[in-house]
């Protein structure tokens, strides 16, 4: 729909899918990027979801509330989120603004997501099925 | 001579034209005045000085130099009416003394001394001609409160500019982020909190986590002696921030009188993680991090 190339690639990875946002996304390309990838996971039947907003150098509030909202909808249909890469200038700014992540977990980066989750999507036999390429 | 430095006397107090020649002839003919009476009046306004107790710091010979030379540069600046040799001088002047230990009332203190010498030598030579009195009065006291002027703000300037020199040096050396272990970092903070120096522990803190790829963070606040509002508000952002870039904190050394202000003043710590002091927050910080600790038996230390 939007011309020219991806703003965000959703790619599936076992049981997780990795959402990485390449460039400032404004608030419409925000709301498709939610529509994706709240599709994306009952399709791939995820258990997990990160985030990676490492590109970004500005988070407005929309965006953050939006990825809050992302991670309450992924939980409601059975995933875990987690949201990584958020620069040290973004982080800082979004706590000057008194705009965190609320209650969706952080990590440094993608290595550190993945192990968040491995850690906390135990439970699920899709998880043990990680490592292997599960087929649908 | 005298004409060309008249005219300079002109440029800078253009509101004396009017009255003409004999006006122009006052200022030179009083800078002759105090140059032929330079011993008899150096040597009384060291005296006021010693007096008044100023430039205690000084051995008499400094002193014997540095007044010579200020009053030099004082009859100089009334001859040519330009302070800014002046200016260079107080500069040097100060970057001399300022490590003496020499205060700014001090420095204020001996050059309205030789304005009062001096002007009382001139009401010496004009007392039989009031006119004449207030006249040459007129010419000296602008020029006079100038150069005072100057010699203060020089001084002072002076003075800001180590100030603010040794505020770079301390900025540089304040805030240390160490990593002791892999993914762990202490942050120890020494020393009076600032805004600026909060809003610069946060920055490096957070690249820190960054670059070494932090999971736990010990910051210890054993050396600060006092925190208030703004700093505590800013160390919670700064827990916040950290824990966005997926890294927890933990805060220790909080001393009895910081807790009290901290509960008092009603600051939010709850989502904070304290323990009692930096030993114990490392323990905490290596279990978080699954690190295990154990002392060999029987070594009984070097």
């Amino acid at each position: 729909m939007t011309p020219g190339p991806a703003l965000v690639s959703i790619l599936r990875q076992g049981a997780y899918l990795i959402a990485s946002v390449h460039t400032a996304l404004d608030d419409s390309q925000m709301v498709r990027f939610q529509d994706d990838l709240i599709g994306e996971i009952g399709r791939a039947r995820s258990r997990g979801v990160i985030i990676d907003v490492a590109a970004l150098d500005v988070l407005d509030s929309f965006g953050s509330n939006t990825l809050r909202s992302i991670a309450e909808m992924a939980r409601l249909r059975g995933a875990v989120t987690v949201i990584v890469g958020i620069q040290p200038d973004v982080a800082l700014a979004m706590v000057k603004l008194g705009m965190g992540t609320g209650s969706v977990p952080t990590a440094l980066d993608l290595e550190e997501g993945l192990e968040y989750l491995d850690r906390h999507v135990q439970h699920s036999p899709a998880a043990s099925a990680r490592g292997g390429e599960r087929s649908r | 001579m005298q004409q060309q430095d008249g005219t300079d006397t002109r440029d800078d107090a253009p509101e004396r034209q009017d009255p003409g020649e004999q006006e122009e002839q006052l200022l030179p003919q009083l800078v002759a005045h105090l140059r032929e009476h330079r011993t008899r009046l150096r040597q009384e306004w060291s005296n006021r000085i010693q007096a008044a107790h100023l430039l205690e710091a000084m051995t008499p010979q400094e002193m014997a130099a540095e007044t010579t030379s200020v009053y030099d540069n004082y009859v100089e600046v009334l001859e040519t009416g330009s302070v800014e040799a002046l200016q260079h001088y107080a500069r040097d002047l100060s970057e001399r003394i300022i490590p003496r230990g020499v205060e700014t009332h001090e420095v204020v203190g001996i050059v309205l001394l030789l304005r009062d010498v001096l002007a009382r030598s001139l009401f010496e030579k004009y007392q039989q001609e009031l006119g004449l009195l207030n006249r040459v009065l007129d010419a000296y006291e602008p020029a006079a409160n100038r150069i005072a002027n100057t010699v203060a703000v020089s001084f002072v300037e002076e003075r800001e500019r180590v100030i603010r020199q040794q505020q770079d040096a301390i900025r540089e050396l304040s805030t240390p982020v160490l990593p002791v272990r892999e993914r762990l970092l202490i942050l120890p903070i020494i020393g009076v909190l600032d805004s600026e120096r909060a809003r610069q522990l946060t920055e490096q803190l957070l690249t820190g986590i960054r670059t070494h790829r932090a999971k736990v963070v010990v910051i210890d606040i054993t050396g600060a002696p006092d925190v208030d509002q703004t700093v505590a508000n800013h160390l919670v952002q700064t827990v916040d921030a950290s824990r966005l870039m997926g890294a927890s904190v933990i805060i220790t050394g909080l001393s009895p009188k910081i807790a009290q202000t901290l509960v008092t003043i009603g600051v939010d710590l709850s989502k904070m993680n304290t323990i009692g002091d930096l030993q114990g927050g490392l323990e905490e910080a290596e279990r978080l991090l699954g690190y295990a600790v154990t002392r060999e038996e029987g070594a009984n230390g070097p």
